[in-house]
């Protein structure tokens, strides 16, 4: 023990005959504990406190009130479910694609990953105005009276859809890197088609498949879009009630008390993901992933996979064509004459917010994602004290709900010396720290691949740590810092549960207004907004891969990683 | 400029357990003169790329000191040593053209566009990469990386040049080539020179001197001269080339060598570096090719055997031959096989050797 902290006390030495790394070092350190840490003890504070200092209060009075557990409960029942469905319908549809040889595998791969660059609330806008009550598929085709979607079936159905992408891409990925020639081998073994899939193909998935369960209970437990448009008062939803509590109710203990408890499901969920089950994959090949030569999918399979791949995308179009056409209807579910009134009632009420959202994650994404690469940096490539600790701390924001980091900034963030309520400050602050973990992947990932000894040569010949970076690892990341970009900036531009609590008069957020549109019933309106919102995520998203396809010769796929 | 190491050790460590320590290089000392080129040659994890990181400035050694050129170096970080050296992926800047690559140090020393131009020709057309210049690295051969990133080390003028195993992803034609080519490299700008390798061919070929460790300790420091015809211990003769080894116990030493038996009568054998004393355990080593094969009835030979295997070489032929009393076949290479005649598996045969291809070493 003394001989290790010998040895980082050597390597902290180091360290510090560098100047620059060694600032940008503490720099990271104390921002990290500021924007990150720092919100979420405040939380715990102001949750276990009152104005006699210590108490248990807050909890016992929140889950006194049997509305409050009826949340709890809800909110974990759907996040198991969400985990649980959006997973197979994820493997189901990577399956199709990877191994099944599906006709149309373009158009299934863009259906599925569609819901990721839209705003995670879209799916429940448009399944309101599908199955609700003037809803197109309940009202006008199956003509029900007072069809109810609010609550239990909306919910998931709205999670499912918006969440499921995301096992895809995992599972795509765990799948492809299971070679096929295993697949083959076992074939070639006597195997037939039903044996290879449940003795080869499933248990080799399963950590992939455990891995996104996970991530998915997370993203459902920290949503609060879908929630707050589709739970209705008969279905409470943790964060929703959280949110309410604090801006509905001003009761900033109870709230801090309903956030907390959230937070525990969450950061469990997320260690288990991150440092167990994702230990546990297999990595099957060294090369690219080859082509199976044998069909491993029995033709009756393969029918019944691509059915339900076409069931699911029928889905995901109806939502996106519904939003585009309430968007121009003139009253969604009674008059569809077409009419550019909604587009001219956001730009006239809500061209501020337009301004303000680009301005935000304009502004943010990118410190983010060069604060990401050069943490990614620190990280894979020196030696320090406290690394484990930036690294631990900096991935932080993937487990925290957005609620529960809203509520930590407001707290946190009301009183001199850091009164920064209400001003853009704090929701630049808030969305760079948010995002820094899409940087910092990337970075990682790609960190990895360069061969160390080309940092090295540069130190050989010469060059300063600062100098190796400028001139050679930053130039090899660019690919992995736009590919990053792109994502921390959709990300951005869609999300709600921390902004809502941080923004303002002065600086307001377009999800934000596209959700108070819901509230106030102004389907038209909320969906002219949504597709701004969308066509302001592909044009910079088209901006960026043009940038690097004439700039850096390299094509990257958002949606590939 | 003169590399001196002092007693470097190097303990790699986990942080959080002081178990899993592990001693990579050990109390390791040599002084290697100006215009040198010394490699060093061990087994994978013998400590030899850990001493050559160590000298580079990439590793801080736990114990011990590193002079370059008398200056202790051992505070100076690895961008002010001014060593170069050449990695074993070549470590070519994927992203800068070959001159880019080449120019890269100069640059950074802020010497003028043109004057680096000029420089980077020069070297380009020594190393035979004209008209390359522009070139990305992706569209170069192993053998034109390998040259390029040869180059980008020799034009800074290093104090030191170090070789981190640099032929280990050619072929083995191209190897052949680029080692004489290295040599006379190092040899045209006389730069002192650290070599690291695992090939002893290697080694004999483009060394003054050899330093072989083993486990992280030095097992002989010498001339390949030295090395090969006079090991050290075990470990040395049996990792330099082939060698048969026959264990016996020593009856008494003089002038001359050590006197031992061998398979009955006694002979006196050569002992160079042991301090072996009578009684003392001793084996004694000889090269494949000091044994010379004779017919069973040729009175000459002094141990009869059976002939296991016998391989044609081309140049040379190679016999595996089994000996009444020893556990593994001995093993004679015979380098003029039409001439001295060729034996066939199963023929019976006689084993002959003088003391002077053989010597002694501690058992």
């Amino acid at each position: 023990m003394k001989q290790s902290l010998k040895a980082q006390l050597r390597d902290t030495k180091m360290l510090t005959k560098d100047p620059l790394l060694f600032s940008m070092v503490l720099l990271i350190f104390v921002s990290l504990i500021l924007f990150i840490l720092y919100p979420l003890i405040k939380v715990a504070l102001v949750a276990f406190s009152d104005e006699n200092g210590f108490t248990f209060k807050n909890f016992r009075e929140a889950f006194g009130f049997w509305y409050y557990r009826k949340a709890l409960f809800n909110s974990l029942v759907m996040a198991s479910l969400t985990a649980i469905i959006g997973s197979i319908v994820g493997f189901i549809f990577a399956y199709a694609l990877t191994r099944a040889k599906i006709p149309g595998k373009k158009f299934f791969n863009l259906i599925a990953t569609i819901p990721i660059i839209s705003p995670p609330f879209i799916g429940a806008l448009a399944i309101i105005m599908l199955f609700g009550r003037n809803g197109f598929v309940s009202s006008t085709i199956l003509r029900l009276p007072d069809a109810n979607i609010y609550g239990f079936k909306g919910l998931l159905l709205a999670q499912v859809i918006t969440f499921f992408p995301v096992a895809y891409i995992t599972m795509r990925g765990v799948l492809e890197s299971i070679s096929p020639t295993l697949e083959d081998a076992a074939m070639d073994l006597g195997g037939n088609r039903f044996k290879i899939f449940y003795k080869v193909t499933l248990p080799l998935a399963i950590p992939g498949l455990a891995s996104s369960m996970l991530v998915l209970f997370v993203e459902s437990l920290a949503d609060f879009g879908n929630p707050m448009i589709l739970a209705g008062s008969e279905y409470p939803i943790l964060s929703v009630q959280a949110f309410l509590e604090i801006t509905g109710m001003y009761n900033l203990g109870k709230g801090a008390a309903l956030a907390f408890i959230l937070l525990i499901p969450s950061l469990s969920a997320y260690v288990i993901q991150k440092y167990y089950v994702s230990k546990k994959q297999y990595i099957t090949v060294t090369g690219k992933p080859t082509d199976s030569s044998n069909s491993v999918v029995s033709p009756a399979a393969r029918n019944i996979l691509f059915v339900v791949a076409i069931f699911f995308s029928i889905i995901i179009i109806l939502i996106y064509a519904s939003i585009l056409y309430g968007a121009v209807a003139t009253s969604w579910g009674n008059n569809s004459t077409p009419t550019l009134d909604h587009f001219r009632y956001v730009f006239r009420v809500g061209f501020e917010s337009v301004k303000d959202t680009i301005i935000i994650a304009g502004v943010s994404t990118p410190i983010s994602g060069i604060l990401g690469m050069i943490i990614a940096f620190l990280v894979v490539r020196k030696r320090f004290i406290g690394k484990r600790f930036i690294e631990v701390t900096s991935m932080l924001s993937f487990a925290v709900p957005g609620t529960v980091v809203g509520i930590g900034y407001i707290l946190a963030f009301n009183s001199a010396p850091l009164y920064l309520t209400g001003t853009l400050a704090i929701l630049l602050l808030n969305f760079i720290f948010r995002y820094i973990p899409v940087g910092i992947q990337g970075g990682i990932a790609v960190l990895q691949q360069i061969d160390p000894s080309i940092e090295e040569a540069a130190i050989d010949l010469g060059a300063d740590s600062n100098t190796t970076f400028r001139k050679i690892t930053l130039p090899l990341m660019v690919p992995a810092f736009f590919s990053g970009l792109i994502f921390a900036f959709v990300r951005g531009m869609t999300a709600i549960s921390a902004a809502i609590f941080l923004v303002s008069a002065k600086w307001n957020f377009m999800t934000v207004q596209i959700m108070s549109q819901v509230e106030s019933g102004r389907i038209g309106a909320a969906a002219a907004f949504s597709v701004i919102l969308v066509a302001i995520i592909l044009v910079a998203m088209i901006i960026i891969k043009t940038i690097l396809r004439l700039k850096y010769q390299t094509t990257t796929s958002l949606l590939s990683n | 400029m003169s590399v001196k190491l002092v007693n470097i050790t190097k303990v790699f460590g986990d942080h959080d357990n002081v178990s899993k320590e592990f001693t990579a290089v050990d109390n390791v000392n040599i002084e290697i003169y100006e215009g040198e080129m010394v490699t060093f040659l061990g087994p994978s994890g013998c400590g030899k790329t850990t001493t050559l990181r160590v000298i580079s400035g990439f590793e801080q050694q736990t114990h011990g000191d590193v002079y370059i050129d008398g200056e202790l170096v051992n505070d100076i970080p690895a961008n002010k040593r001014n060593t170069s050296m050449v990695f074993q992926s070549y470590a070519i800047f994927p992203h800068l053209s070959v001159a880019g690559n080449i120019g890269f140090g100069l640059e950074l020393k802020g010497i003028k566009k043109a004057e680096i131009k000029k420089q980077v020709d020069e070297i380009m057309d020594i190393m035979g990469l004209q008209s390359l210049g522009k070139r990305r690295p992706s569209q170069l051969s192993g053998g034109q990386q390998q040259r390029v990133a040869l180059a980008r080390a020799i034009v800074n003028k290093p104090r030191v040049l170090l070789f981190d195993e640099p032929l280990s992803n050619l072929d083995a034609k191209l190897r052949d080539t680029m080692r004489t080519e290295i040599r006379r490299i190092q040899k045209k700008f006389g730069i002192t020179s650290i070599y690291v390798t695992h090939d002893q061919l290697e080694a004999m070929t483009v060394s003054d001197r050899i330093m072989v460790m083993d486990k992280g300790i030095i097992q002989q420091i010498g001339t390949p001269f030295e090395i090969y015809s006079r090991p050290d211990n075990y470990f040395v003769a049996d990792f330099i080339g082939r060698a048969n080894f026959f264990p016996t116990t020593i009856s008494h030493v003089s002038k001359e060598g050590c006197a031992c038996d061998l398979f009955g009568p006694s002979f006196i054998f050569p002992s160079f570096h042991s301090s072996l004393k009578a009684k003392d355990k001793a084996v004694v080593v000889i090269r494949p090719e000091g044994l010379e094969i004779v017919k069973e009835d040729d009175s000459k030979g002094l141990l009869s055997g059976v002939i296991t295997q016998a391989v044609y070489l081309g140049s040379t032929m190679e016999y595996e031959i089994e000996i009444k009393d020893h556990d593994k076949p001995i093993i004679a290479i015979s380098h003029n096989p039409v001439k001295e005649g060729m034996y066939h598996e199963g023929d019976t045969v006689r084993v002959s050797f003088g003391p002077i291809s053989a010597h002694v070493i501690r058992g």
